[in-house]
């Protein structure tokens, strides 16, 4: 037995790690930070039971660098962080998508810019996971909203990561990374790594015809594959001044996400059939926008729920579908981030509850921006 | 029904422990939806602790307390900050031990948990677990059964007998205040 099994009463952060164990992860490079430090914690205390290698880094350009290379040591790897420390790995983020390295980055969001508010809720950074680092690139973004979902989706962060190599974050928050709730473990997930290449083959980073997606290798044995952040052909091998390279490279890094939007995209409808007013959230703002859905229910006024589950790559087609017929609000612990998105695919008014503080949206005041609305 | 429970005291006090306990109870030994959550920030190094549960037969959406049906407060200073969000009608179990001046609002229940805690096991650190008992036994909010294996679970081992005799002291504590009203 590997990872914790059964019924518990757990903190998200520590489901969080049981889930990356059961995923497969063995090896976890962090530096602490509140929210997010349970996780840390957890795997510290975890993985040498399972075989596994905790390493606590300098910083957290240290720990992501680490990261990627465990993963092309072989082995799956994670870290976890806050606003601050996200920002560290920015640089990072970019060499690992564009090295198609298979990693998973926990951010428990806290209140920004800046240290902020350590202990405070927020989803500050969910633009930054899509556009943090420089150049153009594609990543995979998870929401998480109970810590059942803490488990669940880091399980399925690291099967994604592994399917398309690339990053993939689970953009979790305070709220949900801190409190405790009853789960049920599996016995056995579900998981998925990147197949390996075979030995010798000169064209390491040809990609699959049909998933854009390239096999995988591993270190030390026997692989001569050359990993670069620079601009390479399908042979790994630099070639930083020609334009068809780059263009094919770069575009097939963001078009195998893209190509494969609709089998990674998960969201969850509540009462979207004949839904007039839509309420859009994601993370722990969705348990209180389904309370005020079902609140406006019965007060009469048709609503319904939107979850973003996945946050990127975005679901343009279902958002521009709803705006057709219905209202659209956007809810969320920033000033206005997802909203744009929303915006780009309803091309039309779209509403908008923002808070930011620290605290969460309560039912009842959502209740009331959507009665006033009319 | 929702429920929200509400502990409140000082740091070391085994308040964060109170709450994750009652929330096992319900949620795992007597089969309802329990959420808990507590106070981080800075209140929580400066001495001032916070544990929030909210028990529902429901799935438990909104996972923040606002309005507490039930206020556990075991400092003076957690009771002049919190007593004012305290539902109305809402039940108040205090250290009398404590805190001297009995609430303003709310149906009050004075067990003198850190006292009894002292004079019958001769330890104060199990101060929170005959609150636990008084909680149980006043509220009914969890059976008694599901408390004890609650408790028996969460705490050290080779703690168990002990914990067990100061939840019993709990649940006698509560019964008698219960028959008094």
């Amino acid at each position: 037995m590997s990872h914790m099994q059964g019924v518990r009463f757990l903190q998200g952060n520590i489901a969080c790690a049981e889930g990356a164990i059961a995923a497969g992860c063995r090896f976890f490079a962090g530096y602490p930070i509140t929210p997010s430090t349970e996780v840390a914690e957890w795997m510290a205390q975890r993985l040498p039971k399972v075989g596994g290698v905790f390493i606590q880094m300098e910083d957290e350009i240290g720990s992501i660098s680490a990261i990627i290379g465990a993963r092309w040591a072989g082995v799956k790897a994670m870290t976890a962080t806050s606003g601050p420390g996200f920002s560290l790995m920015m640089e990072n983020v970019g060499f690992a998508a564009m090295t198609e390295t298979p990693i998973v980055i926990v951010n428990v969001q806290r209140g920004g810019p800046s240290t902020g508010q350590p202990t405070m809720p927020a989803s500050g950074d969910v633009m930054q996971s899509r556009y943090g680092s420089h150049g153009d690139y594609a990543v995979i973004a998870l929401s998480p909203n109970s810590v059942q979902e803490m488990f669940d989706l880091t399980v399925e962060a690291f099967n994604l990561s592994e399917r398309y190599r690339v990053p993939t974050f689970l953009m979790a928050d305070e709220i949900v990374g801190h409190m405790r709730e009853k789960v049920v473990l599996p016995e056995k997930v579900e998981t998925f790594t990147a197949p390996l290449s075979r030995k010798g083959t000169k064209y390491y980073f040809k990609p699959d015809p049909k998933t854009l997606v390239p096999k995988m290798q591993v270190f030390g044995r026997g692989y001569n594959v050359h990993v670069t952040g620079l601009t390479h052909d399908e042979r790994g091998y630099p070639a930083t001044n020609d334009a068809k390279v780059h263009f094919r490279l770069v575009r097939r890094l963001v078009e195998k996400i893209e190509r494969n939007a609709d089998k990674i995209i998960k969201v969850e409808e509540h009462h979207l059939e004949d839904a007039e007013v839509v309420l859009i959230a994601y993370g722990a703002v969705s348990r209180s926008a389904l309370a005020a859905v079902r609140e406006l229910r019965r007060r009469g006024v048709k609503a319904g729920l939107l979850r973003l589950i996945t946050l990127f790559p975005f679901p343009e087609r279902l958002i521009s579908r709803l705006a057709r017929r219905a209202k659209l609000v956007v809810l969320e612990m920033n000033l206005g981030q997802m909203l744009r998105e929303v915006e780009r695919c309803a091309k039309r008014r779209v509403h908008f509850l923002p808070k930011i503080g620290g605290e969460l949206h309560t039912p009842q005041e959502i209740v009331r921006f959507v009665e006033a609305l009319k | 029904m929702r429920v929200e429970v509400r502990f409140s005291g000082f740091g070391g006090q085994g308040i964060v422990t109170a709450g994750i306990i009652l929330a096992r109870a319900a949620s795992i030994h007597d089969g309802k939806q329990a959420v808990q959550t507590q106070s981080y920030g800075p209140e929580a190094r400066g001495g001032a602790s916070r544990s929030e549960v909210i028990i529902s037969d429901e799935e438990i959406l909104y996972p923040k307390v606002l309005r507490p049906d039930i206020f556990v407060v075991m400092s003076g200073q957690a009771m002049q900050k919190y007593l004012r969000d305290l539902k109305k009608g809402g039940v108040v179990i205090y250290d009398s031990s404590l805190i001297k001046t009995p609430p303003a609002k709310g149906r009050p229940y004075p067990v003198p948990a850190t006292l009894l805690a002292k004079r019958e096991i001769g330890k104060t650190i199990v101060a929170n677990i005959i609150l636990l008992g008084a909680l149980t036994t006043i509220t009914g909010v969890v059976s008694k059964q599901a408390m004890e294996n609650a408790v028996l679970e969460s705490v050290p081992k080779g703690t168990e007998e002990m914990n067990k005799k100061a939840l019993h002291i709990g649940f006698a504590e509560g019964e008698r205040l219960v028959k008094e009203k």
